[in-house]
């Protein structure tokens, strides 16, 4: 157990380093399948990686509930951290999350227990934050749609490995759906509802 | 030649630097203090603290200064200044019927326990102009009595006894408390938000619709069941002590009408209520916007929805001054770009238009 | 007295925080418009307020920004709002299209075209396409849920009918990404193939009617027109009388009280670097002569 003097700092900087955060979101998420990169000094609790600890930090606060997963809830530390830093609410249920932070990508449950939005209100819908284990190296993704010109290649190792399968059921649905942050580290890469698969390889 | 127009810096510069000459006047004049505002234009300050959503008397008085008297601007720069403010929490609900009351009245009854007390009021003045206001006049000091320890219960709540009115919802405490001011509003709108929005609006504009009510535009046949002005408690729950904390006391005014009874089947007809509150002594306002939160409340009391102060999108879309005059005021800004792109399609019409009048006049004529 | 003291670009990190949120998910899903809590910024509704508070949520130390209205960087309210983030967060400003990174605009759409990594800002006074043929948010929000747009057809051939034509020469409505119909702010329609597949990423800010909405780069942006009446740009034909351009969008200078005129470039800097490139217009009145312009 952590205590306050324990606690892993936040940003260094916290006006200009959630600014430039969330210039690297924005980008990832305008060019989906493009890497970007969290330059920005941020403490991490066990289990965070720098990426999601700065994404965290820049988007949530006490008007957006977070899920996390067992892994990010294993030890109390996260969640701490999260209303140390953010005040953001953790809650148990998926389905009434704005944010969800994944740290066993493997064991990420059916997207259907997250919000996908209304027609009316697609926007109310949970963003996932997932933990890879690389956003360099690994099997190929082809993808396409809108901030993609013509079509990019991700190379990541992502677990599970039928994400972009999964995360098919966002053609369906649109406008509802779910948004996907991946990070590895440092690297942040964004999977919007908009994408779609054009192939997959080694 | 014609040479694009620059200097716009320089002479937005100017334009500061003469309104704020404008603004003092003239200099063998002595200037206008914020006590004298706060003081003598007191109900110009109370109205601004409303609309403005801020209560702060210093604060809406420099406000009414800067502004040279414009209510609306005023009203703008508070807002202005409150949009930058840390939230540190929600106060509990004040309690009125516990308010140090300085004027209370109702025209429901002839009397009521802690009685009739007239107060501050223009309302029974001749309305002449006094002359002997012009300079330096002095009013006698005021007939003074010890605070009265009665209890004024609030009419409506003596209704409520004999469950002639309908019961004031109790607001869940753990309920968060809406705010439009940090929520983008989505309709239909519950009434937490409704009365905000009402209570930021605009004094005339709401005057006006709770007017139209009366007339018939949305009959709701109302009672003003009690007006009272007076100081309140405010209280904010403090989590690291575990209870509320007095932070200070703030004038109120608030209006309670009393309107048309409605019942069905299963419930026994009662009373209906519409609901005004605001800073400061603000009678006009708490009673338009007692008549406008009823004739909101048509649907949820089964009424027919048909007249403008009803219609919830459109009284809550148009009631704030700010966004009003703010929009209206946008026309001043240049919108050549677009006015050249509609000159051109109109030339085009105009001229089509004209050729194919030719083609019929030249196809008469050959007849 | 409650002393005001102001953060880095104005707003404060929770509405920033708030801000980003809603830009984020309007990136996701092309062309609709996300709520958001609105805040009152020091200068009036309808004067760029939404614009303002995206820019101010998006921009850092690093930024290059240019304000444009009208296409001019030297309007007064673009001055104004120019002056405003100099102030409150001390970046550099430019009026060069192509130095910015971040391009805030009333009215037009630079000439220049636009690259990847820029982000173009626009004001928007109404956001809703369909608020002109249906007052209700209720309403138009149910038509978007279900891509309901027959009365947005219904009207523009109503047009045709009665004109000949399509009768809207700005804010002309868009589809994108083949689902939501969008209102470009009012920018001449002359303006509207530019955001087609355009590099750089649009965002459109609503302050007084609390919404934001965007456009991700390289996304289908299709003007609404009919097989037989197919969308046209307009410009008048006439070269730009200072620098010569003759696919630019003209401001019409009215010269004196006998019909006098000329017409120039409205982007101001796209004219300036013409100029100053050596290309050079009649600086006379232009012949009486308007075509649409394909």
């Amino acid at each position: 157990m952590t205590t306050i003097a324990e606690m892993p700092a936040g940003f260094a900087d916290k006006v200009l380093s959630a600014q430039s955060t969330f210039r690297s979101v924005m980008d990832a998420i305008a060019r989906p399948g493009s890497v970007q990169r969290v330059a920005a000094d941020v403490g991490t609790p066990a289990g965070m990686m720098r990426g999601a600890a700065a994404i965290a930090l820049t988007l949530f606060d006490h008007d957006t509930p977070i899920w996390l997963d067992g892994a990010m809830s294993a030890t109390p530390d996260v969640a701490r951290w999260l209303k140390f830093h953010a005040s953001a609410p953790v809650v148990a249920d998926p389905s009434i999350a704005s944010f969800a932070l994944i740290g066993d990508a493997a064991n990420l449950p059916a997207l259907e227990r997250f919000a996908f939005g209304s027609s009316e209100y697609p926007d109310r819908s949970t963003t996932l934050i997932l933990q890879v284990d690389s956003l360099t190296q690994g099997p190929a993704f082809e993808l396409k749609g809108p901030g993609i010109d013509g079509s990019a290649v991700l190379q990541a190792m992502i677990k599970p490995s039928d994400l972009f399968q999964r995360l098919s059921i966002n053609e369906a649905l649109f406008p509802r759906g779910i948004d996907v942050v991946l990070v590895h580290d440092d690297s942040i890469v964004a999977i919007p509802r908009t994408t779609r698969l054009i192939a997959s390889g080694v | 030649m014609y040479v694009a127009v620059k200097g716009g810096e320089r002479a937005i510069e100017n334009a500061h630097r003469l309104l704020a000459h404008e603004r003092r006047g003239d200099r063998d004049v002595p200037e206008v203090t914020l006590a004298q505002i706060s003081e003598q234009l007191a109900l110009g300050v109370d109205r601004v603290m409303t609309e403005g959503s801020l209560y702060d008397r210093e604060l809406a008085a420099l406000a009414i200064k800067q502004a040279r008297g414009d209510m609306i601007e005023a009203i703008f720069l508070v807002r202005a200044f409150r949009a930058t403010l840390p939230r540190f929490g929600a106060t509990e609900p004040v309690n009125t019927g516990e308010m140090q009351v300085r004027r209370r009245i109702s025209s429901t009854f002839k009397d009521v326990p802690g009685g009739q007390i007239l107060g501050p009021t223009f309302d029974y003045t001749h309305r002449l102009l006094d002359p002997q206001l012009a300079e330096g006049f002095v009013p006698e000091q005021p007939e003074t009595a010890e605070a009265s320890q009665a209890a004024t219960p609030r009419v409506t709540d003596i209704l409520g006894r004999d469950g002639l009115i309908e019961s004031s919802p109790q607001a869940d405490s753990d309920a968060p408390v809406g705010d439009l001011t940090r929520e983008p509003l989505s309709f239909p709108a519950d009434r937490d938000l409704r009365l905000q929005n009402l209570a930021r609006g605009d004094e005339g504009f709401l005057l006006a619709l709770g007017y139209s009510t009366q007339r018939g535009y949305g009959r709701n046949h109302p009672f003003a069941g009690e007006i009272r002005f007076g100081e309140v408690e405010v209280e904010l729950f403090a989590e690291d002590v575990g209870f509320a904390v007095p932070l200070g006391s703030i004038e109120l005014t608030e209006c309670q009408m009393v309107n048309q009874f409605k019942g069905s089947t299963t419930e026994p007809p009662c009373f209906t209520r519409g609901y005004g509150l605001a800073f400061g002594q603000s009678e006009r306002k708490t009673m338009s916007m007692a008549l406008v939160d009823r004739a909101l409340r048509a649907g949820e009391l089964g009424e027919e929805v048909g007249a403008p102060a009803q219609d919830e999108e459109f009284v809550m879309s148009h009631s704030d001054n700010v966004q009003s005059t703010g929009f209206v005021e946008h026309l001043k800004l240049p919108h050549y770009v677009d006015f050249q792109s509609e000159l051109g399609l109109l030339r085009k019409l105009r001229q089509e238009f004209a050729e194919a009048n030719q083609a019929v006049e030249l196809q008469e004529a050959a007849e | 007295m409650n002393a005001p003291t102001y953060n880095f670009a104005y707003l404060d990190e929770q509405t920033k925080r708030m801000i980003r949120r809603a830009i984020l998910k309007a990136i996701a899903i092309p062309g609709y418009q996300v709520p958001f809590a609105s805040r009152e910024m020091p200068m009036p509704y309808g004067w760029g307020t939404g614009g303002v508070q995206v820019t101010a949520a998006i921009l850092g130390p690093d930024d290059v920004l240019k304000v444009i209205d009208q296409g001019s960087d030297d309007t007064t309210n673009a001055i104004s709002i120019r002056k405003f983030f100099g102030k409150t967060a001390g970046v550099a400003t430019t009026t060069s299209t192509t130095d910015a990174t971040v391009i805030q605009t009333r009215h037009r759409i630079p000439e220049a075209s636009l690259h990847a990594g820029q982000v173009l800002v626009y004001q928007v006074p109404i956001p809703e396409p369909l608020r002109f043929l249906e007052p209700r948010e209720t309403e138009t929000r149910r038509m978007h849920a279900l891509a309901e747009y027959g009365l947005m057809h219904v009207k523009l051939y109503e047009d045709i009918a009665r004109f000949g034509h399509i009768a809207t020469a700005y804010a002309y409505p868009v589809k994108v990404n083949a689902r939501y119909v969008m209102d470009p702010s009012p920018t001449p329609k002359f303006d509207n193939p530019k955001m087609d597949n355009c590099a750089a990423l649009q965002l459109f800010g609503a302050g007084r009617e609390k919404r934001i909405y965007a456009i991700p780069p390289y996304t289908t942006v299709v003007s609404l027109d009919f097989e037989d009446h197919p969308f046209t740009r307009y410009r008048f034909n006439a070269p730009c009388a200072l620098c010569g351009a003759d696919d630019s969008y003209l401001d019409e200078i009215v010269t004196d009280d006998k019909g006098g005129r000329m017409f120039v470039c409205s982007d101001t800097d796209f004219c300036e670097q013409r100029q100053a490139a050596g290309h050079h217009g009649t600086e006379s009145a232009a012949p009486h002569k308007e075509k649409a312009h394909v």
